[in-house]
């Protein structure tokens, strides 16, 4: 067995799983066939808030193939509640979530009925055949109306505010009083921004599988929590959890979207044990795009002080956060992620922060890419552009005057987080000289003055997020329900080959490279002899899955915890064999070697030796095999510079990229691709919320953004060409110092993109575009027309125009 | 997305096609590409019990020179027309706007005739069709008939054609050596058009003698800009000339308003692509 030369960690390897995920060569959940599987379709409302008074299905049920249908109160007794997991305050008000309704709607698109049926068109068919009554009851659409609770959503709540969630630098000691801090302010910025809300939109539709015939009832699932998910959906149905296996195959990713306990996934699950047969539901694009739980939605009221040499002196931020119609597995604590990340890179004195949760009659909000933080960096970002034109300066010059120098780590940020390593100054020097932010600026004076019917403007975003969710003791603080830990395992097969198990799943992400990569390096065997097990409770019985940017700072932590323990069990075999005190040998490319000798051995042939356990010390039992669980101590905190250039036609509003640089700081790397690859998917999707991307409601409740022929996700068409770049500060909460990519380019280019589009267009008297600034928006900005113009109902052109409220055809 | 269920008819020739469309009655659909009956298909927004798909009648495809016109079969693809030299080099337009037509999939399942007969206002083939005062040569029952284009688009998703009818093919009278182009304006490549301009100048000696100005989605129906048009004819093929007419481009529109743009918007970039479409045009 020979030794890996040249490190594994680092390597800019392809991925191995690359090949059969894009030929689709692979299992997906809809892949899945069962001897006599059923089809499940669901019956969705069209009304956003309405009495369920009647329905009829007596023609559905004879209709052909149909085994049965079911309505709410059909599985009222068997179905429970959807599980929140976040109480974010003690008095936080939730109302009960059936997975189906059972007398009253609260969003359109709520599951009301499901059929079962032998095919899937015939279910289809039966769906048509199904007639409901319902009672309009009052939308409610606007935060702030529904803050002010003149209609309520759940009238038994007595309320639409579910909890109030408050941190304040001066009661926790942390940090001075904001009030003083606006009372002596010399100059304050204050501002309203709204996250428009978003729609996960993975490429993969979701989709689950039941096969309810063994001892253990099985489910497939395109999840991205298939540990969460057992445990949850045995606290829900009461099945007990060791009579519950959850496979998530390979799944086509989830962006958060797929961070959930979906109702279909329970009554799948309920339907096929009433049944006792194995039974599939794999949702449409429109269903995905009204059900599947949506992102953002705040609305951002934020003051900043600051001293007129530019020196900030404290902030608040007042948050109204939408969760939609119900709380969902994490939806209450998305905005409270981000409540430690407004204050961001800078050196506050004083922060506040208080966030209402609000229910609204429209689709569930919970987790999307970044959840929290990508508005937090969004409004501070935005408001140092606004201090900086204020102050007439440039905006990097007062970032600069802020932010914490590279000789101030580790730094305790006002809001009592331990910042451990960073450098501002480097990422940002080598992105300006990437973008020649000079060059630009140059070009952009030039423009201006020839009054060009073209204007030039840059935008800069100096982010950093906290991930790598964990550590466990400060998830409890925030009353989360469950730990931040991650599991790992190692398997040494006599063969020779090594089986690492994590119980980080990944879906899209790169984990078997990744993991096979930092294995190889530790245990010195190739890195084609590795295969990484993960996704499926009976091989990977343990672990708390994949969001967050958690993967690689806690996840791989606690494979190379168990390979630790590996090396040190095969060194007490390794040193029976060789005959010497297990201090004299030394661990190096796969072998144990007597120190100052040319004796030797390789792990792999200790692992035979183990494996036959024909001689092995006394008290050895005969296994390599090692498991371990990771908790860190700290959060990581990725960080970096994100420059954007982009030219506003300034008669029609149009907004094209035209340079995007970006030099992000993710501690050690281990492989280059991987990390382009997430750079490159996370920018792609902020660029999406700075221009493109939008979940729009109709007055009556209505998505109006059901097809992705409305709900724009950009193309690499659409996309410009991105320069990255990286500086390396390792972190030191882990031992492999990385920090987290997952979700660093969503959460800083939102920001670069709106901050440079009104750099552009600033000095015709614009201040602030809404996202997404859309051409008509820009436009009417220039103009100084209505700041939001018209959502409008009215039929144009397109496939677009054509009704299309979600049914589950 | 699964269809309710229909019959599927595939004739061999326009005479059989007609038949079995009139046989099948009012709720037969014709299929051409598919590009978008398909997606209304699955989305249940129609639910036709027959469908009659043109797609094996050879006779329905190919380009042909025909004097002062060519003719194109309605089930010609957006692909053979883009590659057509004959298209390239006496209808410039039509060249132009089928370039920005959706992707290369699209382009190659989807066909000319069938986007005219599925009457899409922020359909890009309309506004040229119309510009170039193409003809419509429709068949049924009772034999052929000829349909002005202007004559042709009706309303929303709604043309002249009967129930018994197809488009058999469409005749575009030949402007060759015009200066042509089609401004399209959307948010992203693959979305429809919010507005578009559709431009062919004759120019002598450097003054514009005739021009055709169609623009996308400014109504319910293609519109064709005759007050730009008469404001240019006999003057200099100019900037100046070109920014004075087009502030008559939404003259008679009457755009819908929807979430990409309300009504002054639209009106306003009207104005603006049929400047730029002009000049591009004339190569000002």
């Amino acid at each position: 067995m020979t030794a890996t030369v040249e490190p594994e960690v680092g390597r800019a390897r392809t991925r191995k799983e690359d090949a059969r995920l894009i030929t689709g060569r692979t299992r997906w959940t809809d892949n899945i066939t069962l001897p006599g599987l059923l089809h499940l379709v669901f019956v969705r409302s069209p009304a956003a808030h309405a009495k369920i008074t009647a329905i009829d299905t007596d023609e559905a049920r004879r209709m052909p193939g149909v085994i049965a249908v079911f309505t709410g109160r059909d599985l009222a007794d068997v179905q429970g509640s959807l599980p929140c997991a976040w109480p974010i305050t003690p008095d936080m008000k939730a109302p009960p979530a059936p997975p189906l309704a059972v007398d009253q709607v609260n969003f359109a698109g709520e599951a009301v009925a499901v059929v079962v049926a032998r095919s899937r068109a015939e279910a289809v068919d039966a769906v048509a055949a199904i007639d409901i009554d319902y009672d309009d009851l009052p939308v409610v659409l606007d935060l702030a109306a529904a803050a002010a609770d003149s209609d309520l959503v759940h009238p038994d709540l007595g309320t639409n505010r579910s909890a109030t969630w408050v941190f304040d630098s001066a009661d926790a000691g942390t940090g001075g009083d904001v009030a003083a801090a606006i009372a002596d302010a010399e100059v304050l910025i204050e501002r309203t921004y709204r996250q428009q809300r978003l729609i996960p939109a993975f490429m993969e539709p979701r989709s689950v599988v039941v096969d309810p015939t063994g001892e253990q009832l099985t489910m497939w699932s395109a999840t991205q929590v298939p540990h969460i998910l057992r445990l949850m959906l045995a606290l829900t149905t009461g099945t007990p959890e060791h009579k519950i296996r959850v496979i998530a195959p390979d799944v086509g990713g989830g962006f958060g979207g797929k961070l959930q306990v979906t109702p279909e996934e329970v009554l799948a699950m309920v339907i096929a044990q009433r049944l006792g047969k194995p039974v599939k539901w794999t949702e449409t694009r429109s269903e995905s795009l009204v059900s599947a739980h949506h992102g953002r939605d705040q609305i951002q009221k934020l003051t900043l002080a600051a001293r007129r040499d530019g020196t900030v002196t404290g902030l608040k931020v007042e948050l109204l956060a939408d969760m939609g119609a119900y709380l969902r597995l994490v939806t209450p604590g998305v905005p409270i992620l981000g409540a430690f990340m407004f204050n961001a890179i800078y050196k506050f004195p004083a922060y506040h922060f208080s966030c209402t949760n609000v229910f609204t009659t429209k689709t569930p909000t919970d987790a999307y890419r970044g959840a929290g933080r990508p508005e937090a960096t969004f409004a501070i970002e935005r408001l140092m552009d606004e201090l900086a034109a204020e102050l007439g300066r440039d905006p990097i010059e007062v970032r600069a005057q802020n932010w914490i120098r590279h000789d101030e780590f580790p730094f305790t940020t006002v809001c009592g987080l331990e910042y451990d390593t960073g450098n501002y100054e480097a990422a940002t020097a080598r992105a300006k000289e990437l973008f020649d932010y000079d060059g630009l600026r140059a070009e952009q004076r030039e423009r201006r003055e020839r009054g060009d019917v073209v204007q030039l403007g840059i935008g800069t975003s100096t982010f950093t997020e906290m991930c790598g969710l964990a550590p466990s003791r400060v998830l409890g603080s925030l009353s989360y329900g469950a730990g931040g830990w991650e599991h790992a395992a190692i398997r040494m097969l006599p063969s020779g080959k090594v089986e690492v198990v994590t119980g980080s799943s990944a879906h899209g992400q790169g984990h078997e490279t990744a993991w096979s990569q930092i294995v190889a390096d530790q245990l010195g065997v190739p890195f084609e002899d590795i295969e990484v097990l993960h996704g499926d409770t009976q091989s990977s019985p343990k672990g708390l899955d994949t969001y967050g940017s958690r993967s690689l700072t806690v996840g791989a932590m606690a494979v190379l915890k168990a390979g630790e323990k590996v090396i040190a069990k095969a060194r007490r075999v390794a040193a029976h064999q060789l005959e010497c005190a297990e201090g004299d040998l030394e661990f190096a490319g796969g072998r144990f070697t007597v120190r100052g000798t040319e004796k030797s051995t390789g792990i792999t042939d200790v692992a035979l030796a183990v494996f036959a356990a024909h001689d092995l010390p006394d008290g050895v039992e005969p296994s390599l095999d090692s498991e371990a669980t990771f908790d860190p101590e700290n959060f990581s905190f990725p960080h970096g510079t994100h420059l954007c250039a982009v030219e506003v036609d300034t008669e029609t509003g149009f907004v094209k990229i035209r340079k995007y640089a970006c030099v992000d700081d993710v501690g050690t790397v281990v492989n280059p691709l991987i990390v382009d690859g997430q750079v490159h998917g996370g920018l792609a999707q902020g660029l999406a919320q700075a221009l493109y991307e939008e979940a729009v409601h109709d007055e009556s409740g209505t998505l109006t953004t059901g097809t992705l022929a409305d709900y724009l996700v950009p193309s690499a068409v659409d996309l410009p060409h991105f320069d990255t770049d990286r500086t390396v500060t390792p972190s030191t909460t882990n031992q492999l110092g990385a920090k987290g990519v997952g979700e660093a380019g969503t959460i800083a280019s939102t920001p670069a993109v709106v901050n440079a589009v009104v750099d552009a267009v600033r000095h015709l008297g614009v201040t602030d575009v809404p996202m997404p600034c859309t051409p008509m928006r820009v436009w009417a900005a220039i103009n100084h027309r209505s700041a939001d113009s018209g959502l409008g109902t009215e039929a144009g052109g397109g496939l677009g125009s054509l009704d299309t409220s979600g049914g589950a055809v | 997305m699964i269809p309710t269920a229909f019959d599927y008819l595939a004739p061999s020739t326009v005479d059989d096609a007609v038949r079995v469309l009139a046989d099948a009655g009012e709720d037969a659909k014709v299929i051409a590409g598919g590009q978008s009956l398909v997606p209304v298909l699955r989305m249940r927004l129609a639910a036709p019990t027959t469908l009659v798909d043109l797609g094996r009648i050879a006779e329905l495809r190919g380009i042909r020179d025909d004097g002062d016109a060519l003719v194109i079969g309605a089930m010609t693809t957006h692909h053979d027309v883009r590659r057509d030299p004959l298209v390239a080099t006496h209808t410039a337009l039509l060249r132009a706007a089928t370039d920005t037509v959706a992707d290369p999939q699209v382009r190659h399942r989807g066909t000319f005739g069938g986007a005219l007969a599925h009457a899409d206002p922020a359909g890009d083939l309309l506004a040229p069709a119309l510009a170039l005062e193409a003809e419509m040569v429709v068949c049924g029952m009772d034999g052929r008939r000829a349909v002005a284009a202007r004559d042709f688009f009706v309303d929303y998703f709604t043309t002249a054609l009967r129930p018994d009818e197809i488009l058999v093919e469409v005749r575009v009278p030949k402007h060759t050596g015009w200066g042509a182009h089609y401004e399209k304006f959307s948010r992203v490549a693959q979305a429809w058009s919010i507005v578009a301009v559709a431009a062919a100048v004759q120019a002598e000696d450097g003054v514009i003698t005739q021009a055709r100005v169609g623009l996308t989605n400014m109504s319910s129906v293609p519109v064709r800009a005759h007050a730009v048009e008469d404001a240019l004819v006999g003057r200099p093929a100019t900037v100046e000339s070109i920014r004075a007419a087009a502030e008559l481009a939404a003259e008679g529109t009457r755009p819908a308003g929807d979430g990409n743009a309300d009504v002054a918007y639209r009106q306003h970039l009207a104005r603006v692509l049929t400047t730029r479409a002009l000049v591009t045009a004339v190569g000002a």
